[in-house]
């Protein structure tokens, strides 16, 4: 792990790895230690007092229907988000990776969205889908019949939210499908060309097997985006509403701890988090690292 | 090419205008919005072509959320994290990489076990420690003197650039990925700098440093767009609104249900937000596909 070559100080070392030390104790081990006594502690209205309830929270938390409402929408949210983005980045990258000249033109108006923030994203999209003015909604009302209304209809409100989170996570999928594709190595495709594989015959028996660890190494990144990084999205254009249709288990960890004030319920809710975060870190690091079939 | 197909050449340049069409559209949109008077933007269906009023907005957005002031705090923080991951993983990498101690293995599993604890699953106490980051020592101080020594000293960050920047600069990916490059330069300058009998810290600033110099500035770039792109973070610590970033400026401009609907002012702030960070990885592309590229690895 570390270089046959090594200097010799006994105090330096500890010295220069003490920044990282202390931003991680003050600011990740200890509030992850106190959302875990949290969670098992249910405090007064004021915060005064707390009492130790065992597993009380939890079990609360797994009666509520409001709990399993969240992680049913989040699962949905999930997958219709990863499948969207995760498509069209694919099929962005199986038609940018065939052009020849002007790769880097394409390339540089495909990416850039990743630069937005998600509550930027949310703002954008929140403007062409609403339902009084927005230029979409506005459209398939007239066009297609559609009385359009995430404010009221929850399937509505989900699509926004979806539309909004898998537009910003497209290019990042481009981007990695695309080096995934530009590592294959020039001769295998150039073999199965000689023995008469034209190019979609190509594109599923050699490209898209040979892509498969950055498909699943995806699968896991898109997940963490859905699960965390669209809160922005969230926040800035439904609340999780209408009616909890789009409370993801972040926004409702949020809702519950800042706005509801329920610490025990609002830490539980943290320490299920975390144990998916470590399920999936876990998963990533055993399985990824495996599957890579080829080298450049 | 492999084989000749100019069919298929010619479908490919139009699906792939396609896509940028519709990739650019949100924001094609919402310029054109805010280049429109408030009744233009507000009638149904909105005109498709711009309008002569982009100045007027961005004046009023500037001027309705002092978006100056936020542009600057924006800067401040997403400088902040992109300069302070840098420093400390690169420094933490140099640690283990270079040197053999004792916890060594220990530290090493620390840093990793921040991968699984993004700051959205530790929302509560993170924002409690935040309003006193000397919680820890004084718990630790406290039951080591057995509650005899009673400490009432504070440092509330909330509310501050140390705030917004230092929950967030701890960084796995960024120690790994210095650590990862290390163990590729050879053996032989570090032996070449030991018989030179150059210092630790002289072999890390005149050999170390300069050499990571395409890792540094990737990585920059990267940082620097996760930094400006934070919002549950900014919207926690920040209370007064002179020390909001500009990403949660835009979310107070958002038009309420009650009023006439603003949208072609809440579009132009919408621009000033999204093109510092646009702007960035257009022009540093290179160092962008990098990092993004490395630091996932």
């Amino acid at each position: 792990m570390s270089k046959s070559v090594i200097f010799g100080n006994r105090w330096l070392p500890y010295l220069l790895l003490l920044p990282q030390l202390l931003v991680l104790l003050v600011f990740f081990f200890w509030p992850a230690a106190q959302a875990l006594i949290q969670s098992f502690m249910i405090s007064d209205a004021f915060g005064n007092t707390s009492t130790f309830v065992w597993f009380q929270n939890f079990t609360r938390l797994f009666k509520s229907q409001e709990y399993w409402d969240s992680i049913r929408v989040t699962i949905v949210f999930s997958v219709l988000t990863g499948g969207l983005a995760l498509s069209l980045g694919l099929l962005f990258a199986i038609f940018a990776d065939r052009v020849i000249r002007g790769t880097a033109f394409y390339k540089t108006l495909l990416i850039w969205p990743y630069a937005v923030a998600p509550a930027t994203a949310g703002a954008l999209w929140l403007f062409l889908l609403n339902p009084t003015m927005g230029v979409l909604a506005y459209l398939m009302n007239k066009q297609l019949g559609i009385h359009w209304d995430p404010t009221l209809n929850r399937a509505d409100g989900m699509a926004l939210v979806v539309l909004a989170s898998a537009w910003k996570q497209i290019s990042y999928n481009f981007v990695f499908f695309l080096a995934g594709m530009q590592s294959i190595p020039r001769s295998i495709i150039e073999a199965a060309a000689i023995d008469g594989a034209r190019p979609v015959k190509r594109l599923f028996t050699i490209v898209l097997p040979l892509l498969s660890p950055t498909t699943f190494f995806l699968l896991v990144m898109n997940s963490v985006y859905a699960f965390f990084d669209t809160f922005g999205i969230i926040d800035t254009t439904t609340d999780g509403g209408p009616g909890g249709a789009t409370s993801i288990l972040v926004y409702k960890v949020y809702r519950d701890g800042f706005v509801g004030l329920d610490l025990g319920s609002s830490s539980a809710q943290s320490v299920i988090l975390m144990g998916f975060v470590i399920a999936l870190t876990f998963v990533q690091f055993r399985y990824v690292e495996r599957m890579v079939h080829y080298k450049s | 090419m492999i084989e000749r197909t100019p069919i298929l050449d010619l479908v490919t340049h139009v699906f792939l205008v396609l896509c940028i069409a519709l990739v650019l559209l949100p924001v094609y949109l919402a310029f054109v919005a805010a280049t429109l008077p408030v009744a233009a933007v507000n009638s149904a269906p909105m005109p498709y072509l711009p309008g002569d009023q982009l100045f007027t907005n961005l004046a009023a957005a500037w001027a309705r959320e002092d978006l100056g002031r936020q542009l600057f705090n924006s800067m401040v923080m997403a400088s902040g994290i992109a300069f302070g991951k840098i420093v400390i993983s690169i420094l933490s990498a140099f640690a283990i990489t270079y040197f053999n101690f004792p916890f060594r293995k220990t530290a090493f599993a620390l840093i990793f076990a921040s991968l699984m604890l993004p700051v959205e699953v530790r929302i509560v106490p993170t924002y409690e420690v935040t309003a006193n980051a000397l919680t820890p020592f004084i718990w630790l101080i406290e039951t080591l003197t057995g509650g005899m020594i009673d400490i009432k000293l504070r440092w509330n960050l909330l509310n501050t650039y140390e705030g917004l920047i230092l929950p967030l600069i701890a960084s796995a990916t960024a120690t790994f990925l210095f650590r990862q490059f290390f163990m590729t330069i050879p053996d032989e300058l570090a032996e070449a700098a030991k018989i030179d009998s150059a210092t630790p810290m002289r072999f890390f600033f005149d050999i170390l440093l300069p050499l990571s110099r395409t890792n540094i500035a990737a990585l920059a770039v990267i940082m620097f767009i996760f930094g400006w792109n934070q919002y549950l973070w900014p919207l926690l610590v920040t209370t007064q609104e002179d020390m909001n970033t500009i990403v949660i400026g835009l979310n107070r401009m958002m038009p309420s249900m009650d009023a006439i609907p603003e949208w072609n002012v809440v579009m132009a702030g919408a621009l000033i937000a999204l093109t510092p960070p646009v702007l960035v990885i257009v022009v540093l592309q290179r160092w962008f596909l990098k990092g993004l590229v490395d630091s996932e690895k």
